[in-house]
């Protein structure tokens, strides 16, 4: 790879037309996708939508029907070495040989990937260390959690030092914390300028790492871009914006807020607003210039799952919209 | 199309990773000792009239392997009944253990070619098998030295090395087929069941059916039976009908490697015993040269049922 070509703009994951077949029915069908390098980019949809069979395409582990796909410059079907050699990948429920220890497992995997006695054992020890498995390293796998069995496999991607870490399903089955210690650990792979793809049916715990994320729907690609244009696109709006505050004629003021699309009055003294933007400053100065008394102002992120709930429920409906 | 970089990169890794797991596994002490067990008390039995039957013998030591003493079955015999009992064991699941394992898709991720995981998991299966028949081998000639005092003779080692060197082809029979199994079918359980069913047919089976779809095939001249003899074509039909079992095949070149004064396999026909001194044995080339065609039948069943596995193994879904 030279460093110099590669911009940052230009894709390390190109795909056109990407379709896999079963017999008649296109599980994946016709796709395109351009992830740049060191974004974090998520595939999202419900079970069965798509998700893997993309991700194994892109690793020249099943068969493509048609369409194209680069990888890093390189086509999985015809080099998949070499795509193998800088991709890692965490597939969906790992697994691991459970008689084998931690460190022996990853220097299996370590050898396979050609990597030389001396520098294997240096870069074992230091991926564990990252993944805070360093204390159990000479324990069986058989004992650990499914936490820990994912961390492992991290730690295997760590050790590989691929430009491109892919992960299928990564936070599904862990509990609470363990899945906010494993987005913390991909949070770590990003500020090192690794590209991350990962693919998730739980939205609400993946959106707020994800840069830009593509909604699988049947083997398609509904909507592509960062989560709060998704959400002005979805919803009409990326914030809701929630106001206590008590005065004459505050919602009427808040409603001439540039950029607020909504203004649904909650009680007498609870307002909630959806905008194209964070309007809470302006709500401030709304609430102040009609000499009203503010007790609270609040702002929800714009929420995947609600943009995912409404881009499916409205599908049918004509495009119905109703505020948030 | 063709592949960048070669297809069995990796498959040295692999074959030491599987050889090391067999070796410490509790599966493959269990099968190595009911063959011990099994083989030394054949031994001893062999041992036993051997040492009451003095006749000098020029090939004492091929005694050992060949020698029956009822109700046990000679050592050789044993070995072709226990030799699939262990490949099987080894092979069975191979590639569905990896599936249900949940690594198969992991491994495959790393710079590897699938010929590597299928190539090293045989070769390391076949070496483990190779190994244990090693150490049976040094232990029969152990104890010939041992007990019945004779330094074995350099052309009935050489022999006995054709034995180890067959029996590890033979178990490379098995061994595909199971790996095979192990393929198609993703329960482990399942493709052990088909295994052991598909042994236990041509050994125990196949041996009482072969004769009987030979009569069906070619029906002997009532001729032959006046006169109180097999039809030739019969029994031929049933001879070819019995190849089809690797058994057989390994039995018959046993035969002709162990026991030195075998002139012929099969129905004997009298112009192959022309000019022949009956009970002379044969040239160590010419057993050899006898037992090719059976050892030929072995590597090709071998290699069959392993382009088979590895076709479908490439095809194969890596996910669960
Ligand atoms: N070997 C196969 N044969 C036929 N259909 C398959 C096969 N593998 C997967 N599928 C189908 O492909 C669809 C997509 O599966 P998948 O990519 O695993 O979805 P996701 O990862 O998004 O849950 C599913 O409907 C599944 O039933
Ligand atoms: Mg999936």
């Amino acid at each position: 790879m030279n460093e110099q070509t590669q911009t940052m703009t230009s894709p390390v994951i190109h795909a056109r037309g990407l379709t896999r077949r079963y017999g008649d029915t296109a599980v994946v069908d016709g796709i395109d996708l351009d992830i740049v390098r060191g974004e974090v980019f998520g595939l999202l949809g419900p079970n069965g939508a798509g998700k893997t069979t993309t991700i194994l395409m892109m690793l020249g582990l099943t068969e493509i029907s048609s369409g194209e796909i680069s990888m890093l410059g390189f086509n999985p079907a015809r080099e998949p070495l070499k795509v193998k050699r800088r991709v890692g990948y965490l597939p969906d429920a790992v697994g691991f040989y459970d008689q084998l220890t931690a460190a022996e497992n990853l220097a299996y995997t370590g050898k396979l990937m050609g990597l030389a006695r001396a520098e294997r054992a240096g870069r074992i020890e230091q991926a564990l260390r990252r993944v805070g498995l360093i204390d159990v390293a000479s324990k069986r796998v058989a004992t650990f959690s499914r936490g820990m069995r994912q961390r492992l496999g991290l730690a295997e991607i760590i050790m590989k030092r691929a430009e491109i870490a892919i992960l299928d399903e990564p936070t599904s089955g862990l509990d609470p914390q363990a899945t906010q210690e494993f987005l913390g650990l991909i949070g770590e792979l990003k500020a090192e300028g690794i590209t991350v793809l990962l693919s998730s049916h739980m939205l609400d715990q993946v959106q707020r790492i994800c840069d830009r994320v593509a909604l699988f729907k049947a083997g398609h690609i509904v909507l592509v871009g960062a989560v709060p244009e998704l959400a002005i696109k979805v919803l009409g709006a990326g914030f809701v914006v929630e106001v206590e505050a008590e005065g004459l004629g505050i919602a009427r003021r808040l409603a001439m807020i540039p950029g607020v699309t909504h203004v649904e009055t909650l009680s007498a003294d609870r307002f909630r607003m959806t905008a194209e933007r964070d309007v809470r400053a302006d709500a401030a100065r709304a609430v102040v210039a009609v000499d009203g008394a503010l007790r609270r102002l609040s702002v929800d992120e714009p929420s995947l799952e609600a943009i995912y709930a409404r881009y499916f429920q409205d599908q049918p409906a004509g495009g119905v919209r109703h505020a948030a | 199309m063709r592949r960048e970089g070669s297809p069995f990169q990796g498959t040295s890794t692999v074959f030491v990773k599987e050889l090391a797991d067999h070796i410490s596994s509790v599966r493959m002490l269990m099968l190595q000792l009911l063959i011990v067990f099994t083989a030394l008390a054949a031994l001893y039995e062999a041992i036993n009239s051997l040492r009451q039957n003095t006749a000098e013998d020029p090939f004492l030591l091929l005694r050992l392997f060949t020698i029956d003493q009822a109700p046990l079955p000679s050592f050789v015999a044993i070995l072709g009944f226990l030799i699939p009992l262990m490949a099987i064991g080894l092979g069975f699941d191979a590639v569905n253990g990896e599936h249900n394992r949940r690594t198969l898709s992991r491994i495959l991720a790393q710079p590897i070619y699938r010929d590597a995981l299928l190539m090293g998991k045989f070769l390391a299966a076949l070496a483990t098998i190779g190994i244990s028949l090693a150490a049976l081998w040094l232990l029969v000639i152990g104890l010939g030295l041992i007990f019945l005092g004779v330094p074995p003779g350099g052309e009935e080692v050489a022999r006995s090395l054709v034995f180890l060197v067959v029996a590890i082809f033979y178990a490379g029979v098995w061994l595909s087929l199971a790996m095979l199994l192990s393929t198609v079918f993703r329960s482990a359980a399942t493709a052990a069941l088909v295994s052991l069913g598909v042994w236990l047919f041509l050994t125990i089976l196949w041996p009482m059916l072969a004769p009987a779809l030979a009569q069906v095939v070619a029906p002997p001249d009532p001729r032959y039976a006046l006169l109180g003899l097999n039809d030739p074509a019969t029994a031929v039909w049933a001879q070819e009908l019995l190849r089809l079992s690797p058994n057989d095949l390994f039995e018959e070149a046993m035969l002709a490697v162990l026991s030195p004064t075998t002139r012929s396999l099969g129905p004997v026909f009298l112009d192959q015993l022309r000019g022949a001194v009956m009970g002379a044995p044969l040239p160590f080339g010419e057993s050899v040269m006898l037992a090719w065609p059976q050892t030929v039948g072995l590597v090709a069943g071998t290699i069959v049922l392993f382009a088979f596995s590895y076709v479908l193994f490439q095809r194969q879904e890596v996910r669960a």
